[in-house]
């Protein structure tokens, strides 16, 4: 490709410097883009600003979509109630491209060049686990709304908090006595093969053994797998439930071809709403998932006894009552999840409000306001249900729903309580220096 | 399952991957042929022709066979347009020169892709199959009477799922008598086998080129096409697409179609018969290693002529 | 002035450039200048065999990753020293480069392609597969506490610049030390010519493994570098894309270059870091550059300085 010529050429070594300088000279005027040199900390007019790390493109891009318009209608209704102590909120977006580079790199900016006073926002766990050591190093709190066991596990940090959201260990777990008690002892898991398949594999198995019941078959199923009915052979004949949870573009044909492969004698089938989000659960191919159980972070179907919080929420973030667009009814939100974000900003404001949050000089105090918050009731700030918040995990505690599909409408049959869902603390963030 | 009906299945279940792969890299071997360029966009190509069907689905509503016909009809011809397109507009600057085309091309994908992830958007659409029963398959036991049939647990494929098969079949059937018999192909043969000498002969390789390109990309536009009511379309969805073209290409062999139709079938298939035997992740190690191994030992492809 | 000063005299201004860039650039800049000189170090090693020796591989990241599942299982679950399970990481990078150069270098152009991208698909899934301890996609963290050589905290924004400055100047100055030498023309000349070069008598298959090894090693020492210095480690970097960028940096810095990695480096990072202010689209700007890059500068930006102005460019 090159032709390695060494032929000395006229040029001095001054042209040589001018160049380098030439350069030195672009970088700095680089240095002098958007990020301004910071606001005076006392101006109270000043935005408050939050950055938010979105998957807008990427694996995880349908998520980071509703994620923006849950956020997005938050913040509306923060500001339209006069703010944070009585200063606007400015969320400034920046896309990860669901990479764990690319997020470390998003949060650099967030806290050095926009001088965002918090980051939040990322739902994909190995983005968080990859962003959170720089959010850490840059003492930047950092709000997930992630369902990822990696906050309660004591693998981060105390900057890293997640109290808008309950972690997939606790969804399981409360699942189990749900599922041996109604659906059958005998569970055939199908999970993805990764760390997500892998925690859900691990705490269900746990779960389920702790009521009595057994796993007889764990089928783990590469992550980019496009075809799946070759994998159902391993199902043995005796299970009496099939519990599933697979994420990513291809759910629909995995669950399509379950259906296809039992045809009309299947068994008890429970799975995660994971599979199905921003999925319409009247698809066709579909119609087998009728009578099948799922877990719901969040009912997507408005319920006969819905609450005006539920309500209220619903209209603000723009969905309807089978948790669809308003404006287009194909187009199905990833309802159970993205009430994180809704919740998430919530509680910033409530710990900012009672740390008496002034700028980054207080971030220290405004994660100590946030770890003394406990009960959280259900409300128009917290729609999704009761919450209670362990200070030492930096992890909160729900309610979790299972719904059956009835009629072609997810129908609540069950209401896992907080304690339900509760474990062991495995670490003590509060303990840690910031 | 009992390990005769599980072998069925996942034999059946190959097929129809190998069907798809076999259209997929036909496209990526007769570019890689004829041209002698690396098309990274490949899979892209495969992506659009799965996203255009959904619009033209969408668009037509009614009876979904209508609008599968239509999209079988219409979106590898655009696609094919598009192809050709960016053969002219890029890689003809370029000279078709080997490093730049990988560069161009990827440059390609990146457009291609963000493209529809602006206009189609993240998430991953369904279309719905024009016909899709389920058929529940025998197997056959020694019983007390003899030989009998019986339905084993689980043990279906649809009937959508044996169209595709058939339907590659048919669609590779009908490119051979083109390549073979037709003066296009002839022409295009003659381009591959030296495309100076052919160009000597009065034959304008700049537009056999962009033909040729457009090919390709139907094809895999094509594959796409039957494939999308079984997957769904998805912005990201060529990226295994195209690691598989090339494996099959290159095992097949630079330069030989029938090489390609082996690799592809051998691919395929395996694919589901080695998870058969082993947990899925150890089958997907195996298989990539054995694909490694077999081009480190025979360079050149199981039916290839020269070594690359 | 003979070009061999010109060259040397370059190399050590873009170093002393280097660090003045540290003291002048606003904090947001500086940090991304450590990330850019560490992949920096990943695309010199993937030039080596790439630009120099005129190898495509598609499946360096296998050796990244080497280099950072090397140093990061070594520290996190065997309790080494940081010096230690940085050299661990490299030596795993190296030698995993020697295993799969003997296997795949019996292949050349297309296939080579191929089959060290299916290598590289292997470690990946082996990765995943020990996820116990490697906990596979989600990868696991390097605490800040332990990330301290010497009492020297690396993970203050002077650590990282400095650490990540040191270890770039020693992979720049040896990498364009090594292209003078005898033994780095024989490279070049393999590139241009393999036959010939056999036919004067050099033992082509001895160097281009050599030069492999090289290039793993050094893609290795900017794997560990990273677990190092951001605290991460993940499978994410052993897939396809992570291989694919060391070939898109080096193409636009100018392949066969001794600054072009750094150039198409940074160039790639702000690119994508300035466009993304304006648009989610910022892929598709970058496509549209590579497609124009490729069209006007096929030589990449440093190659096309040396074609047309800087003949004497190393």
């Amino acid at each position: 490709m090159s032709d390695g010529n060494f032929k000395s050429s006229k040029l001095s070594r001054r042209s040589t410097l001018l160049g380098l300088g030439a350069s030195a000279g672009a970088l700095a005027t680089a240095g002098a883009l958007p990020g301004t040199l910071g606001f005076a900390q006392a101006q109270s007019s000043a935005p408050i600003k939050i950055g938010f790390q979105k998957h807008a493109t990427g694996i995880g891009a349908a998520y980071g979509r509703w994620y923006g318009a849950t956020t997005d209608a938050a913040v509306k209704r923060i500001n339209d109630n006069g703010g944070i102590n009585g200063r606007p909120v400015e969320i400034v977006v920046e896309d990860d491209g669901t990479d764990p580079k690319r997020g470390a790199e998003v949060l650099e900016k967030f806290a050095t060049q926009h001088e965002c006073d918090i980051a939040f926002g990322t739902l994909f766990s190995h983005v968080v686990i990859g962003s959170a050591p720089r959010a850490g190093e840059l003492k930047l709190p950092y709000f997930v709304v992630s369902e990822g066991h990696h906050v309660a596990s004591g693998m981060l940090n105390r900057y890293t908090l997640q109290p808008g959201i309950t972690d997939v260990k606790s969804q399981v777990q409360s699942m189990a006595p749900f599922v041996a008690g109604n659906l059958g002892k005998k569970v055939t898991m199908i999970f993805p093969d990764f760390a997500f398949g892998h925690d859900h594999r691990d705490f269900f198995s746990a779960a389920i053994e702790a009521q009595g019941g057994e796993v007889v078959a764990k089928i783990a199923i590469p992550p980019t797998e496009t075809s799946f009915t070759r994998y159902f052979p391993s199902i043995p004949r005796e299970t009496e439930v099939i519990y599933h949870v697979m994420v990513g573009p291809a759910v629909l044909t995995f669950v399509k071809e379950l259906g296809e492969f039992f045809g009309p004698s299947r068994p008890e089938i429970f799975g995660f709403i994971d599979s199905l989000e921003a999925v319409n659960i009247n698809s066709p191919g579909l119609e087998f998932l009728e009578g099948t159980y799922f877990w719901e972070g969040m009912p997507r179907h408005a319920q006969a006894d819905q609450t005006s919080h539920d309500k209220a929420y619903r209209a603000a973030v723009g969905v309807d009552d089978r948790g669809a667009s308003l404006s287009d009814g194909k187009d199905v939100s990833t309802f159970a999840h993205m009430f994180g974000c809704w919740e998430t900003l919530n509680i910033i404001k409530a710990g900012m409000e009672a740390s008496d949050y002034q700028g980054p000089a207080d971030r220290a105090k405004l994660i100590e306001a946030v770890e003394a918050m406990t009960d959280m009731p259900e409300s128009d700030d917290h729609p999704q249900g009761p919450k209670q918040f362990n200070g030492k995990t930096h992890q909160v505690f729900g309610q979790q729903y299972i719904s059956k599909v009835t009629d072609g409408k997810l129908v609540r049959a069950h209401t896992a309580s907080i304690e339900d869902g509760m474990y062991e603390d495995e670490v003590d963030y509060t303990a840690q220096s910031f | 399952m009992e390990f005769g009906p599980h072998l069925m299945l996942a034999s059946l279940e190959g097929a129809v991957i190998a069907a798809i792969l076999s259209l997929t890299a036909m496209g990526l071997s007769i570019v890689f042929g004829v041209m002698r360029v690396v098309n990274v966009a490949h899979g892209e190509f495969f992506m659009l022709g799965a996203v255009l069907a959904w619009y033209v689905t969408s668009a037509l509503g009614g009876h979904p066979a209508l609008g599968f016909v239509a999209a079988l009809l219409i979106v590898p011809v655009l696609v094919a347009a598009i192809a050709a397109t960016a053969d002219r507009l890029i890689l003809k600057r370029i000279d078709y020169d080997a490093d730049r085309t990988i560069v161009g091309t990827i440059g390609i994908l990146y457009i291609i892709q963000q493209t529809t992830l602006m206009t189609f958007g993240p998430d991953a659409r369904p279309v719905e199959a024009p016909f899709n029963t389920r058929l529940s398959l025998p197997w056959f036991e020694f019983g007390e009477n003899g030989f009998a049939m019986f339905w084993p647990w689980g043990l279906s494929t649809t009937s959508y799922k044996l169209f595709v098969i058939a339907a590659a079949v048919v669609i590779l059937l009908g490119l051979w008598m083109v390549i073979t018999r037709t003066k296009i192909g002839l022409v295009m043969r003659a381009t591959q086998q030296d495309s100076e000498m052919a160009q000597a002969f009065g034959v304008p390789v700049g537009t056999v080129y962009s033909l040729v390109f457009g090919l390709g990309a139907g094809l895999a536009a094509l594959g796409a096409v039957l494939v999308v009511p079984i997957q769904q379309a998805h912005y990201l969805m060529g990226h295994d697409p195209l690691l598989l073209s090339f494996i099959v290409v290159i095992i097949g062999g630079l330069g030989s179609l029938p090489g390609t139709i082996v690799a592809a079938i051998l691919i395929g298939m395996s694919d589901g018969i080695i998870s058969v035997f082993f947990s899925p992740t150890i089958a997907k190690i195996i298989a990539t290693l054995l694909v490694a191994m077999v081009l480190v030992f025979r360079p050149q492809g199981l039916l290839g002529k020269t070594a690359p | 002035m003979t070009s061999s000063r010109k060259s040397t005299l370059l190399h050590f201004g873009v170093l002393a450039l280097l660090v003045v860039l540290f003291f002048v650039l606003p904090p947001y800049h500086a940090g991304n200048l450590s990330r850019i000189m560490v992949l920096a170090i990943y695309a010199m090693g993937y030039n080596l065999l790439f630009g120099y020796t005129g190898l495509l591989s598609l499946g360096h990241a296998m050796f990244f990753a080497a280099g950072m599942y090397g140093f990061g299982l070594t520290l996190n679950l065997g309790g080494w020293p940081v010096p230690l399970a940085f050299v661990a990481g490299v030596i795993c990078a190296g030698a995993l480069a020697l295993v799969i150069g003997l296997l795949a270098l019996r292949t050349a152009g297309v296939a080579f392609m191929i089959v060290t991208l299916m290598f590289a698909q292997t470690g990946y899934l082996v990765v995943l597969y020990f996820g116990t301890y490697t906990r596979g996609d989600e990868g696991f963290v390097i605490q800040q506490a332990q990330r301290m050589l010497g009492g020297i905290d690396l993970t203050s924004e002077t650590g990282r610049y400095v650490t990540a400055l040191i270890l770039f100047a020693i992979c720049f100055l040896g990498l364009a030390r090594l292209v003078q030498t005898p033994f780095g023309r024989t490279l070049v000349a393999i590139r241009e010519n393999e036959e010939r070069t056999r036919m004067l008598g050099y033992d082509a298959g001895s160097h281009k493994l050599r030069a492999l090894i090289l290039s793993g090693a050094v893609s290795g020492v900017a794997g560990a570098a990273y677990a190092l210095l951001f605290g991460y480690v993940g499978a994410t970097f052993a897939t396809v894309q992570y291989s694919i960028f060391p070939l898109l940096w080096v193409l636009l810095g100018g392949a066969g270059t001794t600054i072009g990695p750094l150039i198409g480096v940074f160039f790639m990072f702000y690119l994508i870091d300035t466009s993304s202010t304006y648009t989610n689209a910022y892929m598709l700007i970058a496509g549209v550059v590579l497609v124009l890059l490729t069209v006007f500068a096929p030589q990449g930006l440093a190659g096309e300085l040396r074609k047309r102005v800087f003949k004497w460019l190393p």
